[in-house]
């Protein structure tokens, strides 16, 4: 367990997001597989938290929710990016990677001599 | 924006959480059986797919409750829960809820509809900008403090004072307004031309005064009211510029006033004219005939105004000995006149509603304790299950306050009714008198004190069980039929709280006790002549055939002979004032052959035909009646009143003594031909002031008080007798019809005394009934609770004669305390509103030996059914009991 790491708190939305924006239309199963995958499995997620984070990513209105019927038959709860969605997702990818160039910056020299 | 959003569909989520449950048990169903197949196909039994497949959810338990809670407010959520509880609970117990909701709203509905009125009268600022810089000004003498005010003296303030931005006079006068169907008298008054600019209105159509048009020189001028627009004028806008002739005199409309404006003291004036021409008193320096209005300048307070104006009557005083001896100034804030009068009555009032409140409280209160008492075993089972002190304490505050958000509905919007119905009970003359009133409304401020009272009871209300909660142990109330230390609380709590209630039931009792008896003596005080069967009204003649002395004289004599002969009338006579309307209307005095130090000797001087007192049957002390033919060719006579003979022929013989005016003119002499007893021309609760009287055919007038003695009923004969008015001259105007009686009975001092009386009446009434109600819970709550002990003690022997004075003895102890209490506090609360009470003492022995025993016989009949029960237990059952 020691060997990953735990989801930083508020970065789980903006993974939900990314990862809807990439492959369209997604369950929650298929979200947190992709996030664990896209991750390197370098992470643990809870499955079950991903629920909590997906109700209030769709009451904020940033992603829709639909019953469908998967490729293997299965019903399944469908999410979906919305317009708002798509607007918070860049905002917050800028947002992110605004805050990591500046996070390398500081330690990018007492990472130089290795 | 996004917060919002899902701040309010979480809110939303309380109501559908069935659906979304179901929803989410699918999703997670839906979820498993993707992770199980997964988990299959890399080779899994099935038990560990899907055991896996859990494990990695986190569980499916904390999933959903985590789940549950972003659906939802947690905080709401609960609340919801505790709300469901408490109105169950509500509903269980529906006689406990609908007589505590019926308490509190009682309290609470009294409470907001008298300060509603008091926040009409007292709080709401006059409506004026600033109104708090606007000060009345007049003149002050030793029988008036705020007596009227001279032409001349103003003047002279107006150009002295160096504490006043402006200060302006007014003066109430009636027109004769001459319309198409004839002539009619309309309420008027006269004001200096910066009047309205000092208060601060400006005409909504036209022009305000500029500065001079009150001068004689100027072309006269009126500014009409608002209500005078629309009904005289249709409310066109080309009335201004029209003519209007006043009294025969064509004033030329200016403005018209806004809908707003109101000025209490001459509120129901339709035309304000300017100044301009003065009368022949009023060119006298000593002729006191206007009121003084003034705004006062930034950083002055009403105190340095008082002292300015002050020292400014002093040195008008040295200046003018002759008019200016003994008057001094006051400065008052205008809403102090305004209001002034009705502030204690009102204040009397909210104190009435506050303690019928606290009645309602406290009843509420031991009920909320009882309640508790009896729910001791399932706080306890509760607790036991693991509900904090916190959550219990929660469920107590939510039923405290859903129960007092009930009262409060139902107490506010029952207050506004009451508030409707109040005002359903003033006149229309106290209206006019009182447009303060027309403010009356359920406003913020309204509001704001109706939450505050709901904001301390739902305080008390929580609180009161939560002191239960304090108190007790969870292992000693999980015992079954145990006597925990609730049983001690009650004991020392909650039977005292009856003690309370009783005592302030005195207090609302004795004060009813009081005010009615002050009323009753007020209406009964001696009027010194028999107020019955006399029918009043006015008559003014028009001045152009009647300004001559023959003309009036010979009117008057008209009148008297032609209404004499109306059938059912008696006599007929005639007065410059009415009795009982109030004293001024004043003359200064100085008796012939007496050293005279320049004081002014003020006495109420009356114009009276021959037969008046006759009429009004006061009764002749010495000397005589003046006769019909004492007209001006005979010498000058009057006649003085008993006050008079008091003050200034103390044991003297009147009789035959000369008086005149202040430098003793040869044509101001008269004789004094006769003494009456003190007919009352002032109000039923002033004293009656030394009064001359002087033969109206020696002084005629165009306006003339009508007094008629009848022997029928005196208001029905009063059409007959305008009638026989309009057929001497149909150009005559009547007004003013009315009674002796029905002037007393709806006069201002009469209506105050009255409305304060019954309206503390129906808190005592209420308060009686809510005391002795609760008197009676406590005993019954107490008989219940020692049931067994009865029991035991009627096993052993005891007598039903004993048993009934356990219990009884328990109530008289109560009882006595509350009664003994109550005196002490009805004599201080007496005190405190001494100043409405008339010819009775805060301490009438009357009044509190009778409410007492009042108190006592229902207190005594509300244990006895309790008694009656504990007596006639069947010891056997008794002792089952529990």
């Amino acid at each position: 367990m020691g060997d990953k790491a735990d989801v930083w708190q508020g970065t789980l939305a903006l993974m939900v997001l990314k990862t809807i924006e990439a492959l369209g239309p997604l369950h929650g199963y298929g979200i947190a597989r992709r996030i664990e995958q896209t991750s390197g499995n370098l992470l643990e997620l809870n499955y079950g938290t991903l629920y909590p984070a997906l109700l209030k990513l769709e009451q904020e209105g940033a992603i829709a929710s639909e019953w469908g019927v998967s490729e293997n038959n299965r019903k399944a709860k469908f999410y979906t990016l919305t317009r708002s969605g798509r607007r918070q997702l860049a905002r917050e990818a800028r947002n992110w990677e605004q805050t990591t160039a500046i996070l390398a910056r500081f330690l990018a020299p007492t990472d130089g001599p290795a | 924006m996004r917060r919002l959003r899902e701040f309010l569909l979480r809110a939303a989520g309380i109501f559908r959480k069935q659906r979304r449950e179901h929803d989410f048990a699918a999703e997670i169903d839906s979820h498993l059986q993707f992770h199980i197949d997964d988990n299959l196909r890399a080779g899994m039994t099935p038990a560990e797919a899907r055991r896996q497949a859990i494990l990695t959810l986190g569980g499916i338990e904390k999933t959903a409750q985590a789940y549950r809670e972003q659906g939802t407010v947690p905080f709401f959520e609960t609340l919801m829960q505790d709300l469901r509880f408490a109105a169950r609970q509500l509903r269980k117990n529906l006689g406990f809820t609908a007589t505590s909701v019926l308490m509190l709203a009682l309290g609470i509905c009294a409470s907001v509809a008298i300060f509603a009125f008091v926040d009409a009268a007292l709080i709401k600022p006059l409506p004026y900008p600033n109104p708090t810089r606007l000060v009345n000004v007049t003149e002050s003498v030793a029988m008036f403090p705020r007596a009227n005010l001279s032409y001349y003296d103003y003047l002279d303030w107006k150009k002295m004072n160096k504490v006043f931005s402006s200060i302006e006079v007014y003066t109430g006068r009636g027109y004769m307004l001459t319309t198409g169907t004839g002539s009619e008298l309309v309420a008027g008054s006269r004001v200096s031309d910066g009047f309205f600019k000092t208060l601060g209105i400006t005409p909504i159509l036209g022009r305000d005064f500029y500065t001079g048009e009150d001068q004689p020189s100027a072309a006269k001028a009126v500014i009409i009211s608002y209500a005078a627009w629309q009904h005289r004028y249709g409310g066109r806008k080309d009335v201004i510029g029209q003519k209007v002739l006043l009294s025969g005199v064509p004033n030329t409309i200016i403005g018209v006033l806004p809908e707003s404006f109101q000025f209490a003291p001459r509120n129901n004036a339709e035309f304000w004219a300017a100044l301009n021409e003065q009368s022949s008193c009023e060119k006298r320096r000593s002729c006191h005939n206007f009121n003084g209005i003034a705004r006062l300048k930034d950083g002055v307070s009403v105190q340095t105004a008082l002292a300015d104006m002050t020292s400014i009557a002093q040195q008008l005083e040295r200046q003018y000995p002759d008019s200016n001896r003994g008057q001094g100034a006051s400065v008052d804030l205008l809403s102090e006149v305004i209001v002034g009068d009705v502030r204690p009555i009102l204040l009397t009032l909210l104190g009435g509603a506050a303690l019928l409140l606290l009645i309602a409280f406290v009843n509420v209160a031991s009920l909320l304790l009882v309640r508790s008492e009896s729910r001791r075993r399932e706080i306890a089972v509760r607790g036991a299950l693991g509900a904090s002190p916190t959550r219990l304490i929660r469920q107590f505050i939510t039923e405290g306050v859903l129960l007092v958000a009930i009262a409060s509905m139902l107490g506010i919007s029952t207050a506004f009714g009451a508030m409707q119905l109040l005002m359903g009970l003033l006149s229309k003359d106290m209206l006019v008198r009182m447009p303060y009133l027309n403010g009356l409304s359920l406003n913020f401020r309204v509001l704001f004190f109706a939450a505050c009272v709901a904001l301390l009871a739902a305080t008390v209300f929580s609180l009161t069980p939560i002191l239960r909660l304090s108190k007790s142990k969870l292992r000693e109330d999980l015992n079954e039929g145990s006597r925990g230390a609730g049983g001690t609380l009650w004991r020392k709590l909650g039977s005292n709280l009856v003690i309370v209630e009783l005592a302030v039931a005195m207090i609302l009792l004795v004060g009813a006790g009081l005010l009615g008896k002050s009323f009753y003596r007020l209406l009964h005080v001696d009027n010194g002549f028999q107020p019955d069967h006399l029918a009043t009204f006015q008559v003014v003649a028009p001045d152009g055939n009647y300004g001559k002395d023959e003309q009036s004289l010979a009117l008057q004599r008209r009148i008297i002979s032609d209404l004499s002969r109306q059938p059912g009338v008696q006599s007929v006579a005639l007065t410059s004032m009415l009795p009982v309307s109030g004293n001024g209307n004043t003359y200064w005095i100085r008796i012939v052959g007496r050293p005279y130090d320049g004081k002014h000797n003020e006495v109420n001087q009356r114009e009276v035909s021959a037969n008046y007192f006759s009429t009004l049957k006061a009764t002749l002390i010495r000397g005589r009646y003046f006769n019909d033919d004492e007209d001006p060719s005979k010498p000058k006579v009057g006649i003085i009143n008993q006050a008079f003979a008091r003050k200034y022929f103390n044991g003297q013989d009147p009789i035959g003594q000369r008086l005149g005016d202040t430098s003793l003119t040869p044509k101001s002499i008269l004789e004094i031909v006769g003494v009456v007893s003190d007919v009352r021309e002032g109000t039923l609760d002033a004293d009656t002031w030394p009064t001359l009287y002087d033969p109206i055919n020696q002084n005629s007038d165009t306006f003339l008080n009508v007094v008629a003695r009848t022997s029928q009923d005196e208001a029905s004969s009063i059409p007959a007798l305008t009638a026989a008015v309009h057929r001497i001259d149909p150009e005559l105007a009547t007004l003013g019809e009315s009674t002796v009686m029905k002037s007393i009975q709806d006069s201002p001092a009469a209506y105050m005394h009255r409305s304060s009386a019954t309206l503390i009446g129906g808190f005592a009434a209420l308060a009686l009934l809510l005391s002795v109600v609760g008197l009676y819970g406590v005993i019954a709550y107490s008989v219940s609770q020692r049931t067994r002990e009865i029991g035991v003690r009627m096993a052993l022997g005891a007598q039903r004669r004993t048993v009934y004075g356990l219990i009884l003895r328990e109530a008289g102890w109560l009882t006595g305390w509350g009664i003994f209490i109550g005196i002490l506090c009805s004599i201080g609360a007496a005190m405190l509103m001494r100043n409405l009470l008339f010819g009775t003492a805060a301490w009438d022995v009357a009044t509190l030996s009778t409410v007492a025993a009042t108190l006592a016989i229902s207190a005594l009949l509300a244990s006895f059914i309790p008694a009656h029960r504990a007596a006639t237990v069947n010891p056997v059952d008794a002792l089952r009991a529990e």
